[in-house]
């Protein structure tokens, strides 16, 4: 166990290397950087001294470098103008339309977001896992119809939708705003008890929002899974030998099919935080989605990359997480891994 | 006694033998047995009606991608200043009692100054009738001839009997005074194309990776697998954005539309390319696709030729699944502002409007787009499902 642990963990190192390359490429890409779109709008409109100004931060943040030192330089591996300060340092960078460094911008939006997507996915588990088992041990009973029909508009309706009809309807008919992921006194606060409640009650409409597709999308594959393994000889032979339904559901298929139920994570986690970035733009929460749009258009790179970067990181973490338990939950996939080696 | 008779029992028939006689199939058995691997799947698919629902609600639209212009009452851009938010306008078939066919009602326009705005109840003496294919506002056909005919349009009858066409906005109107239902016609042309074209892309790259690794094994399995398991752990969504706003600002709208799909296109492929794989690797060690390569084919031939064929049907029934996602895709992109721009207009362009709560909360026709989205969405998991279920007809 413990062997598999570390490989898992070493294999993470290259994941997130390539990760942060792309990253940086990506926040790359846009021809021009912020600071040279600056300088050429201030020579436009005749303030040379301005772009002077601009012109030492090009040199300061290593912006006439190549494209790979700059990357060294943003990872933290290569000295940049100060010394080694990067990513690896838990330096962020530089917001260049906010002038202030970038972990000052981002506040508690990456607090807020981790928080917002961990919340999410114990949702989806804890509502899933029961209308799963329940539909697939009740099969084509009425709650098994009612809960396909309900699965399948989860599925088609996209979470951003679904945030700006619930918007509409508690605007309209409840005249409040279900808007934000507190209060408004506690914004900018440090965090206190009466802040962590009134996160908690601004979280449910959104967790229920971001997690419905997810959760359809779960019960849909743990009944399919679940029906697979209730077919199976092994349960017919149990019955047979006069085990009641509940202990024999409990003992054999529920734990076969706990295992691709764990292992969705991989696809469920990328699912949730894409859907989490979209819906905090529609209901304006403070997390990273509505900062990161913001960043790209405006081509504020570091600002952008830190969210792309923490974002992929989460997934790659939450996979991480998936298989560490699937390992604990499943010897043949430790023992296996073993093996092979 | 006649000769048969005194046969004995080891006597075999000097006639050719012939299995058809002995055992004589019914018509329907004999249909049965005989079709193809197609027809087979197209009866096991007639068995799930919604799924033959979904598609030709599926078909319709897009064949109604093709007459878009003339499907629209109105052209996409033309504003009607008189109706700036006006409210959709509801079917009658009956006025005080009286049948006359569908109709609609006009408008009568009052201003509100405290709220300032305009306010747009129906006028019950404008009796607007529906027409069929009358001539209305000018567009040109596919951007190429100018053309003014329309498959409806709304009739006001005056009193010296002649007809005018009235404005009809069945849908509404938005801050322009533009009718939603021809946007959201004309953007069906944007919106569903782009899942097609997008779908090409990932699944000549799934194809070709997939069936690379698959076949090949080794050090190039190996790399694909390391590639889709990077591009798997990147949230979807996020970096679409950031590929989409990479994308140059200097861009015509249609250089826009052929990035984006690109964009989604590149993106999509890792689920098609495991599946791919994970057949390949079984289908390559059958004793057919290795007498294929002993008698001297190509990789790309007994690929191509004598493994895919084997799965193709669950190929396109999961190509079926992924369609929506694109859709999705672009939606939620424009929606943001970070995919298509007007003058180009999809779902998700037209649902830009509705990213204000407060417009939306006194406009509420302003979501309207959403519904084909749901919809189209909604019938491609049906099709995709009934087909994943045809798709193996011999089980």
């Amino acid at each position: 166990m413990f062997t598999y642990f570390i490989q898992r963990v070493l294999i993470m190192i290259p994941t997130l290397l390539v990760i942060s390359a792309v990253t940086f490429i990506i926040i790359q890409l846009p021809p021009g950087d912020f600071v040279s779109n600056e300088i050429d709008r201030l020579k436009l409109e005749g303030n040379p001294a301005a772009a002077q100004k601009l012109l030492y931060m090009r040199e300061e943040f290593g912006l006439d470098r190549p494209m790979l030192e700059q990357y060294a330089v943003w990872l933290g591996i290569w000295p940049g103008a100060h010394g080694f300060s990067g990513i690896l340092q838990g330096d962020l960078g530089w917001s260049f339309e906010f002038q202030r460094p970038v972990d000052e911008v981002v506040g508690d939006r990456l607090f807020l977001s981790f928080v917002l997507n961990f919340t999410t996915v114990i949702f989806v588990y804890v509502v899933s896992f029961p209308i799963g088992v329940y539909t697939a041990v009740r099969q084509y009973s009425v709650g098994d119809h009612v809960m396909t029909l309900v699965g399948y508009i989860g599925l088609a309706t996209p979470n951003f939708l679904l945030a700006l009809i619930l918007l509409f309807f508690a605007k309209t008919y409840f005249g409040v705003s279900i808007g934000g992921l507190m209060e408004d006194q506690y914004i900018g606060q440090p965090m206190s008890w009466d802040k962590f409640v009134s996160v908690l009650q601004h979280l449910v409409v959104p967790v229920i929002v971001i997690g419905t597709s997810g959760t359809a999308g779960m019960i849909r594959r743990l009944r399919a899974n679940l029906l697979d393994e209730l077919q199976k000889q092994y349960v017919v032979t149990a019955r047979t030998k006069g085990l009641t339904s509940t202990r024999l559901l409990i003992k054999y298929p529920l734990r076969m099919a706990l295992n691709p139920f764990v292992a969705d994570i991989g696809n469920l986690l990328p699912q949730l935080i894409s859907g989490s970035a979209i819906v905090a733009v529609v209901m304006s929460l403070p997390t990273s989605g509505p900062m990161l749009v913001h960043a790209l258009q405006s081509q504020d790179q570091y600002l952008a990359g830190s969210f792309l970067l923490f974002l992929s990181t989460l997934t790659v973490i939450g996979m991480f997480i998936s298989d560490i338990l699937l390992a604990v939950l499943d010897p043949r996939i430790r023992l296996g891994a073993e093996v092979s080696r | 006694m006649t000769v048969s008779e005194r046969r004995p029992e080891h006597w075999v028939s000097p006639e050719p033998f012939d299995p058809q006689t002995t055992e004589i199939l019914t018509p329907e058995q004999e249909r049965f047995y005989m079709a193809s691997q197609w027809r087979l799947m197209w009866w096991k698919l007639t068995r799930h009606p919604l799924a033959v629902v979904s598609g030709a609600f599926l078909l319709l639209l897009y064949a109604s991608v093709v007459f878009s212009e003339v499907l629209a009452p109105h052209e996409l851009h033309e504003r009607h200043a008189r109706f700036i938010y006006a409210q959709p306008q509801a079917l009658h078939l009956f006025h005080d009692g009286e049948f006359i066919g569908p109709f609609v009602y006009g408008y009568k326009m009052t201003r509100d100054l405290k709220l300032m705005k305009r306010i747009y109840t129906p006028d019950e003496d404008q009796i607007h009738r529906i027409g069929w294919f009358c001539s209305g506002d000018k567009y040109r056909f596919w951007g190429q001839w100018e053309a003014r005919l329309h498959l409806f349009c709304a009739l006001e009858t005056r009193a010296d009997g002649t007809e005018k066409v009235m404005p009809i906005f069945l849908f509404g109107t938005d801050r322009l005074g533009r009718d939603i239902l021809s946007r959201i016609i004309y953007g069906a042309r944007i919106s569903l194309t782009i899942g097609l074209i997008g779908i090409a892309i990932s699944f000549v790259i799934g194809l070709t990776l997939g069936g690379l690794a698959g076949y090949y094994g080794g050090w190039v399995d190996n790399v694909v697998q390391r590639l889709i398991e990077m591009l798997r752990s990147f949230p979807e969504l996020p970096l679409w954005m950031a590929l989409s706003a990479a994308l140059p600002v200097t861009w015509s709208p249609i250089g826009v539309f052929f990035g984006i799909t690109v964009i989604l296109g590149l993106l999509d492929w890792p689920g098609l390319a495991r599946a791919v794989r994970s057949k390949l690797l079984a289908l390559r060690e059958e004793d057919y696709a290795a007498a294929a390569t002993l008698m001297g084919a190509s990789p790309a031939r007994v690929i191509g030729r004598h493994l895919l064929p084997n799965f193709m049907s669950h190929l396109i029934a999961s190509l079926t699944l992924s369609i929506p996602s694109m859709i999705l895709g672009e939606t939620a992109l424009s929606f943001l502002g970070l995919g298509l721009r007007p003058p180009v207009t999809s779902w998700g362009v037209l649902l830009n409007e509705a990213q204000n709560i407060n417009a939306v909360a006194t406009y509420p026709w302003l979501i309207l787009p959403m519904v084909p989205v749901v919809l189209v969405v909604l019938a491609f998991n049906f099709l995709g499902d009934g087909l994943r279920d045809a798709a193996d007809p011999y089980k």
